[in-house]
């Protein structure tokens, strides 16, 4: 098992030569994420792969997206969706243009989540979906709107249960193992790299979502994202976070009210 | 200056499948009021987002039962349970923390890292428990609870539902004890004193 020593001379290393800051990371998960590096990438010591990121900056990319947790899925808590669509899409059409934030967007399976939301309330068309994520490799797959073939068939179970009427399957084309999603979705996204931890709010939004991405932060960092977030909300807008995630104990909670059925979206009340 | 008397709280942890539920019932019933110990409890579980597992639990103990919810303070004389979907980490001895990354041994939560993290942080004061499941999951870490000093207690693979986890962590000689079901909770009863 790593050394607590042993992390803070790899936090270190990437923050002094690239200026990724990982210190106010939680430690736990962080600790795994760097044993699991060192496993995949066969480091027969933990000197070995410091060496490798301190002389190796091609390498430098592959570390943060490993580091970084890029899990997700289309519609993933369906429930949480069903609420978007019934609850917040109304509230966002009353509104001439609709800017949304998806942050820590990963590989961009919730923000074509989002856009099909959108499709069908018929307000794309006046919609921009901001996409960022501290990764520069992942967001590229968003521009393309390819996902793999395997994934569909939860994709649909989940778009089902979030109250999707239509067969899912209109919205891509297969090819092999691969689905390409409707270019109109792709059109409506502006994909750039944004890292919460040191970049600042560039725009206003009704809407940001930022789900499973605070539980890899401490307490501290939590708290400045979230301040960074409240900047960066139009009052009455809304923010989402993952289910597991809340804004009872923050410093910004004051300034917000939990939607009625218990799904982690807050409105923005002062 | 008087040197305090309170002695360092213990972790009982225990995994199991969806199936070992009712094991866990039973030996929540017959705990003491005030047992002095956090509880973690880790069941491999459909991705169903309601709290029936937390309500079930509740019905069954006077003690306050959690489902985690990221950075939750950790506080004996409670029940947590791992959240679906998330794994479940020990952050620092007063707080716990969420990881949705990949499945382990198609799992998430997974017994294994629930394990290794609470045999990191608390060490000898672990105690550790694998119950019935299908899979291989649990069985080392079990054995890093045992290699950190903590005890560590299988469900007789013969009385369990589904035998093959206990008995993974039997091969492994992750297990210090063998316990028939029915002497579950009065073992455990003896190791938290």
């Amino acid at each position: 098992m790593l050394k607590e020593e042993e992390l803070d001379q790899l936090v270190n290393a990437l923050s002094e030569k690239y200026g990724y800051d990982f210190s106010h990371y939680a430690r736990a998960s962080l600790k795994r994420r760097v044993s699991r590096l060192m496993l995949m990438d066969r480091f027969p010591s933990f000197a070995e792969l410091l060496y490798k990121v301190k002389n190796d900056a091609a390498y430098l990319t592959h570390v943060v997206q490993e580091l970084t947790v890029n899990v997700t899925e289309m519609f993933r808590d369906p429930a949480l969706f069903k609420t978007l669509r019934e609850q917040v899409l109304p509230v966002l059409a009353t509104h001439p243009l609709i800017r949304i934030w998806h942050a820590g967007c990963s590989t961009g399976e919730e923000v074509y989540s989002m856009a099909i939301l959108l499709e069908e309330a018929n307000l794309l068309h006046r919609s921009r979906l901001y996409a960022t994520d501290l990764n520069p490799s992942v967001i590229e797959n968003i521009k393309k709107g390819i996902f793999p073939m395997s994934q569909m068939k939860n994709y649909s179970e989940n778009y089902l249960l979030s109250g999707g009427k239509k067969d899912f399957s209109t919205y891509y084309t297969a090819k092999y193992d691969w689905a390409k999603f409707n270019e109109k979705f792709t059109s409506s996204m502006i994909v750039a790299t944004h890292n919460l931890v040191s970049d600042r709010s560039f725009n206003e939004f009704q809407l940001i979502l930022c789900r499973n991405v605070l539980i890899y932060f401490d307490k501290t960092l939590q708290d400045r994202v979230l301040t960074l977030f409240d900047e960066s909300l139009e009052k009455l807008g809304f923010l989402v976070l993952g289910s597991k995630e809340n804004l009872r104990f923050s410093a910004i909670g004051s300034n917000y009210t939990q939607l009625e059925n218990k799904e982690k979206i807050w409105r923005k009340v002062r | 200056m008087a040197k305090s008397t309170l002695k360092p709280f213990k972790v009982v942890v225990i995994g199991g499948s969806a199936g070992s539920l009712e094991v866990v019932l039973t030996i929540l019933e017959k705990l003491p009021a005030h047992p002095g110990v956090v509880f973690i409890l880790v069941f491999h579980r459909k991705n169903d987002k309601d709290s029936l597992l937390e309500n079930l639990l509740s019905h069954r103990t006077r003690l306050p039962v959690r489902e985690v919810e990221d950075k939750e303070p950790i506080l004996p004389n409670h029940i947590y349970i791992a959240p679906p979907d998330y794994h479940l980490l020990i952050e620092d001895e007063a707080s716990f923390s969420l990881d949705s990354s990949e499945k382990i041994h198609f799992s998430r939560p997974s017994i294994d890292v629930t394990f290794e993290s609470v045999a990191e942080t608390f060490r000898d004061r672990v105690i550790g428990l694998l119950l019935s499941g299908a899979n291989s999951d649990g069985a080392k870490g079990l054995l890093r609870i045992r290699e950190l000093g903590g005890y560590t207690l299988v469900q007789n693979p013969e009385q369990a539902e589904l035998g093959y986890m206990p008995q993974q962590a039997i091969n492994l000689q992750a297990a210090m004890q063998m316990v028939d079901t029915e002497a579950l909770s009065g073992v455990l009863a003896g190791l938290m004193l």
